[in-house]
């Protein structure tokens, strides 16, 4: 049924400069399998949250974001160097809740742009008549965002770092902060990323989901805030520390001083051991929830 | 051979009957699905996809059964979807050799073909441009290139001329009918025109409301019922006796003169008594089919046709 290879265009020395129609060509090489298909798709995803590959136009907002997040960390070692610091000002694991907005608006950018794109033009259509799999799409998709997050996060980290040992901060302390800091930091990336995707699979319009993501992100640590700066005040410092497992930032922020037993960067930490370990249970649920409602939400994407 | 088989094939949706007991053997070459609106084409290719699980019934595509190899069928086959389905913020280039590679095509691979199915479509320079400032016509075309560049063994093409303009609409025709002659490569497109699909189909299968109407090859339909229609100012009856006598099969119908085509030389036949009998000629054109036409039984002639009776 298939032709043989058409080879029977006119030979190339008919002429200099002129573009001969050589006709169709089939496919003799190897066609690779569905481990290909899914790195592919993760590899396009990952690069594709900092705008590489895409438009000049969409590499501005990631990489601004990249920037901003880098920025306070090279201005900080500026200063640990210049001035000679004996320690870090702002310890590793708490420079992501310092700069939580910006993370926020990258996850509130990007998660639209890396799904809510594809169903908003049924891009779904042709990716799904193909050989990839469904649930290989979710999984790409995720750890493509979990993924430019610890990017996002990590490279600051290790600006800390770098400007750490620079200074001469004693090593193998620095060093077990550092590695925390990014334990802490695929942490966030794994919740963040969930959370994100999520919702923009539910907002098909782009500009919708970025307004979600935002709203559940920072409107939820503002809630969380308020009642735990009242609950402080009026001395129910407990119901401050339960109080951190309803907003992403500082659910994993929780965990954090839980694990590390170090400074909370909110009001208050999870009280003692229970409410670390529910800290722990309910990240645990959160990234692997949203992990399957996206997997549910795809089996449902039909292709038209 | 066969390509797609289908035995008792169902499909039902909570209030619609998709496909009701559908039979058809699709052989290789440029094969149209013609149908009207909603009457189970695109359900077809879905569940010949692998990506709607039929309700009862079988199906193979590529002697593969569809609800157990479906990924194996996607590997082989093409789809051209008939809505748009196209991101506008990526070049054609770009988005085409992504999607290569996500039917298995190497990186290299991918660009190659990429660049060659493009060419093949008839877009240059421009396939670099965003696709947001495509017009349908190339729209139609980065769609159809997309369905071609893993070289696929069969392509299902859905309304591939929906929206195009009469040009548009001739070049895409073309278009189809060299993927099936030229690549080789086994094509089923749908249609609710059935006329269009005449002109570029090997065999043209027929269904309406989830039946089939009718399965044939092409020339089995055309051969028997080309007709021609000629309008003349006056003189009707007597043209139709002048071309009678001179061995045509020609009847009156209302004002028009209906004249069987039997060969090239009809229209000289038509042209030559109306100038004989020195009336005014209004109009010729070819009598096109519609779908319900189908339903009357054919004439004994042609054997293939497999008729069904309506519903």
């Amino acid at each position: 049924m298939s032709l043989p290879p058409s080879g029977g265009g006119p030979p190339a020395s008919a002429g200099l400069g002129v573009i001969h129609d050589i006709g169709y060509r089939h496919h003799e090489g190897p066609r690779l399998g569905r481990g290909y298909i899914a790195r592919s798709m993760f590899v396009a995803s990952l690069l594709g949250a900092f705008g590489i590959g895409r438009s000049p136009k969409s590499k501005v907002m990631p990489m601004l974001l990249l920037a901003a997040m880098c920025l306070p960390a090279l201005i900080i070692e500026a200063v640990v160097n210049g001035v000679h610091l004996k320690t870090q000002p702002v310890a590793y694991h708490r420079y992501p809740m310092v700069l939580q907005a910006v993370v926020a608006i990258f996850v509130a950018a990007q998660a639209p742009q890396s799904v809510s794109r594809d169903l908003r033009f049924r891009l779904t259509s042709l990716y799904f008549s193909r050989p990839l799999h469904r649930g290989d799409y979710v999984l790409a998709k995720f750890a493509a965002m979990t993924c430019a997050l610890l990017v996002l996060l990590g490279l600051p980290l290790t600006i800390l770092y770098g400007g750490g040992l620079l200074a001469k901060l004693p090593s193998v302390a620095e060093t077990r902060h550092y590695l925390l800091g990014l334990a802490g930091a695929v942490l966030f990336s794994l919740v963040l990323a969930g959370v994100g995707l999520l919702i923009a699979a539910f907002t098909p319009r782009r500009g919708l989901g970025v307004a979600a993501v935002i709203a559940v992100l920072l409107v939820s640590y503002s809630a969380v805030s308020v009642v735990q700066g009242i609950s402080v005040s009026v001395g129910r410092s407990t119901l401050a520390g339960y109080a951190g497992v309803f907003s992403p930032f500082t659910l994993v922020d929780g965990v954090q001083v839980w694990l590390l037993r170090a400074e909370p960067s909110t009001p208050a930490g999870p009280p003692g051991t229970t409410g670390g370990l529910l800290f722990l249970a309910v990240t645990a649920a959160l990234i692997a929830g949203t992990y399957l409602l996206l997997l549910m939400r795809y089996r449902k994407v039909s292709v038209s | 051979m066969l390509v797609i088989v289908t035995e008792e094939l169902t499909k039902r949706f909570p209030r619609v009957v998709a496909l009701d007991d559908l039979n058809i053997e699709v052989p290789a070459g440029v094969v149209g699905l013609v149908g009207a609106n909603g009457a189970g084409k695109s359900t077809l290719i879905k569940i010949l996809l692998g990506l709607l699980p039929a309700t009862t019934g079988r199906a193979t595509v590529l002697g593969l059964d569809v609800s157990t190899a479906g990924t194996r069928i996607r590997e082989q086959v093409g789809y051209m979807p008939e809505h748009d389905v196209l991101p506008p913020d990526v070049s054609a280039t770009e988005l085409i050799v992504h999607l290569a590679r996500m039917s298995g095509l190497p990186k290299t691979a991918a660009r190659e073909r990429t660049a060659d199915t493009l060419r093949h479509v008839g877009l240059y320079e421009e396939r670099y441009r965003a696709i947001g400032g495509y017009s349908t016509g190339m729209r139609q075309r980065v769609k159809l290139a997309q369905s071609l560049v893993h070289d696929p063994t069969l392509v299902f093409l859905d309304e591939p001329t929906n929206g195009l303009d009469p040009a548009g609409r001739d070049e895409m025709l073309g278009l189809i009918r060299r993927i099936g002659t030229e690549f080789g490569i086994t094509v089923l497109v749908t249609s609710h025109l059935l006329g269009e699909i005449e002109r570029i189909c090997d065999h043209v299968i027929v269904i309406d409301g989830g039946r089939l109407l009718h399965s044939s090859s092409t020339a089995a339909v055309t051969g028997t019922r080309q007709r021609l229609l000629v309008e003349v100012t006056e003189g009707t009856e007597q043209l139709a006796e002048l071309l009678r006598r001179a061995g045509a099969t020609a009847s009156v119908s209302g004002r028009l003169v209906e004249v069987e085509i039997r060969a090239e030389s009809t229209y000289d036949l038509v042209r030559d008594h109306v100038a004989e009998l020195g009336v005014g000629l209004v109009r010729i054109e070819q009598r096109h089919h519609r779908i319900a036409e189908i339903f009357r039984p054919l004439p004994a002639t042609t054997g293939e046709a497999t008729d069904v009776p309506a519903t």
